[in-house]
């Protein structure tokens, strides 16, 4: 007798739980959570402009993304970007190669290990970008310095995570690898270099913030020789004309590169490998 | 003491045996000098036997498989696989470790046991991966082909361990206290379709434990070693005991002697 209304009522309630589990689930999403974050950030930021009140100093949301529209289609912001992406992505992929050998000499050699630690640990606390006006007296004013101090900046953070990596794989890899006859080479890259692939993920994470960063550092003081210039010189030559609002915009865009690249590349290489396999929750 | 009547008789089946250690030192390397771990032991493998090293811990049972293995040299005397001595690791002799992360997390079930066979038996990879499925077919895992290892439990886990190991059908198989991390009832699962696959496909099985009941169910020959360094106590044939012994007289008789000569005669009052 009682079953009728029961089952009813849960017919009735059904409708609105699904549609908010469906809204708890989406709000649990991370790029929901990141969505939500800029939208408030935007929204702080448009109110404490409108409050201040003076455009040179800090103009409102609205005015920057107007100016940030504006210079991507007209004023080279894209160009400047995209100079600025080449010369990371050139800098970036040397420095994971040189660090890559320098690391898988380092583990099959003790003396190379204690080598790299000591260089590592002498030039990690060293920000690259003091390298800069030594880079500018060798190798003059051009890409040839932006590369230097780029490669000095993911080189050494980028060895130590991997190096570390190396030398957290489990004992017992190891000894299934050799077990199978694996050695050299072989040994490396079937079983040290997938083992360590947590590590070596988070040194490529960490060494392309340095890297984007000291970029832009580099590109502060010098971008007007490297051609078309990059954002970094977009930024100073908007501040110098006070373009306030085109030096948010470049700002804008350092940060969205930054995130696209954290969220898309390596997020996406994660879920594809390290996330996939257990080994990283 | 041991009745006379359980005492190891020579085993005679075969010529040249599998494994053979003769005069085996093995010496482990600590920041206070060297630390002998095994002490002049000697034991044959023939052919289709199964021989557990059994000891309480420290008593280099594991140094010895490791030997065996190829990763450990010996100090003095021999270790030799059908009359070579083994020189380094080698995939004629297959390690099932103790530990659940012996499976690679980036390879798929299928993949870890497909994996010796492309890299050290030098198979296509297709004809790996079919010879792989069969063998975990025979341990009961066809369900979890291409799982990764990390969704699978414990006992999952050692059985493709095993089932890796049978797939490159090594000369001898190394076990190091390959149930040890499971629960009662699992391994006493993993122990009944060991010797299933013992019965079906003969192999020939170095198996490291500290429990007596799984020694005198697994082996065919118990090599008891005593405490640091280890040493041979005795060797006994226990060939006659199968799974459905366990918990009967005969067995429990054994397995008390066993702990009575391992740990001295108040142990057997257990």
């Amino acid at each position: 007798m009682t079953d009728i209304p029961v089952h009813s009522a849960e017919i009735g309630a059904a409708g609105p739980r699904h549609w908010r589990d469906g809204v708890r689930r989406v709000s649990r999403t991370l790029w929901f959570r990141r969505l939500l974050v800029l939208v408030l950030l935007a929204l702080g930021w448009e109110l404490a402009a409108r409050w201040q009140n003076n455009p040179i100093l800090l103009p409102s949301f609205l005015e920057a993304f107007a100016a940030f529209r504006a210079a991507s289609l007209n004023e080279g912001l894209l160009a400047a970007a995209g100079a600025s992406l080449t010369v990371l992505l050139k800098g970036y992929v040397a420095a994971i190669v040189i660090a890559t050998i320098i690391v898988s000499i380092a583990a099959a050699n003790s003396f190379v290990r204690d080598a790299l630690q000591t260089v590592a640990a002498m030039l990690n606390p060293l920000p690259a970008i003091a390298l800069l006006p030594l880079a500018l007296l060798w190798f003059g004013l051009g890409e040839a310095s932006l590369l230097f101090v780029l490669i000095n900046a993911v080189v050494w953070p980028f060895a130590l995570a991997a190096l570390q990596g190396f030398e957290g794989v489990p004992e017992t890899h190891r000894l299934v690898g050799r077990n199978y006859g694996l050695t050299g080479a072989a040994y490396v890259r079937q079983i040290l270099i997938p083992s360590a692939l947590p590590a070596i993920i988070s040194g490529m994470r960490v060494g392309w913030a340095f890297a984007w960063r000291t970029l832009i550092a580099a590109e502060l003081v010098f971008g007007v020789s490297s051609s078309s210039g990059g954002l970094g010189w977009f930024i100073f030559r908007a501040r110098n004309e006070l373009y306030t609002d085109r030096v948010f915009a470049g700002l804008a865009t350092v940060i969205l590169i930054g995130l696209l690249v954290e969220a898309v590349a390596f997020r996406g290489l994660e879920s594809a490998t390290v996330r996939r396999w257990g080994m990283l929750r | 003491m041991l009745a006379p009547a359980i005492e190891r008789t020579r085993d005679t089946r075969t010529a040249v045996p599998v494994l053979e250690a003769r005069g085996l030192t093995l010496d482990y390397a600590t920041e206070r000098g060297p630390v002998r771990a095994v002490d002049t032991v000697d034991f044959t493998i023939a052919e289709g036997e199964r021989l557990v090293l059994l000891g309480p811990s420290g008593c280099g049972k594991s140094s010895i498989l490791k030997a065996a293995a190829g990763f450990l040299t010996p100090t003095a005397g021999t270790i030799g696989l059908r009359g070579r001595p083994i020189k380094g690791p080698g995939p004629d002799r297959i390690v099932v470790f103790q530990e659940f992360d012996q499976l690679l997390p980036w390879k798929t079930v299928l993949d870890n046991v497909a994996f010796p066979l492309v890299v050290a038996r030098r198979k296509k990879k297709g004809e790996a991966r079919e010879i792989a499925a069969d063998a975990l077919r025979r341990v009961g895992l066809e369900r979890v082909l291409n799982s990764y290892p990390h969704t699978l439990s414990g006992g999952m886990k050692q059985r493709a361990a095993i089932a890796r190991a049978l797939a490159a059908s090594p000369d001898v198989l190394l076990m190091d206290e390959p149930f040890a991390a499971l629960d009662a009832l699992t391994r006493l699962q993993m122990q009944r379709d060991l010797m299933d696959i013992a019965r079906e496909t003969g192999l020939t099985l170095l198996f490291v434990t500290h429990d007596i009941d799984e020694a005198v169910l697994i082996g065919t020959r118990l090599h008891l070693l005593s405490l640091h360094p280890g040493r041979t106590i005795t060797t006994l044939d226990v060939s006659a005991f199968d799974i459905r012994d366990l918990g009967s007289a005969a067995f429990e008789t054994v397995s008390r002697k066993v702990h009575a000569t391992l740990f001295g005669d108040a142990g057997a009052q257990r």
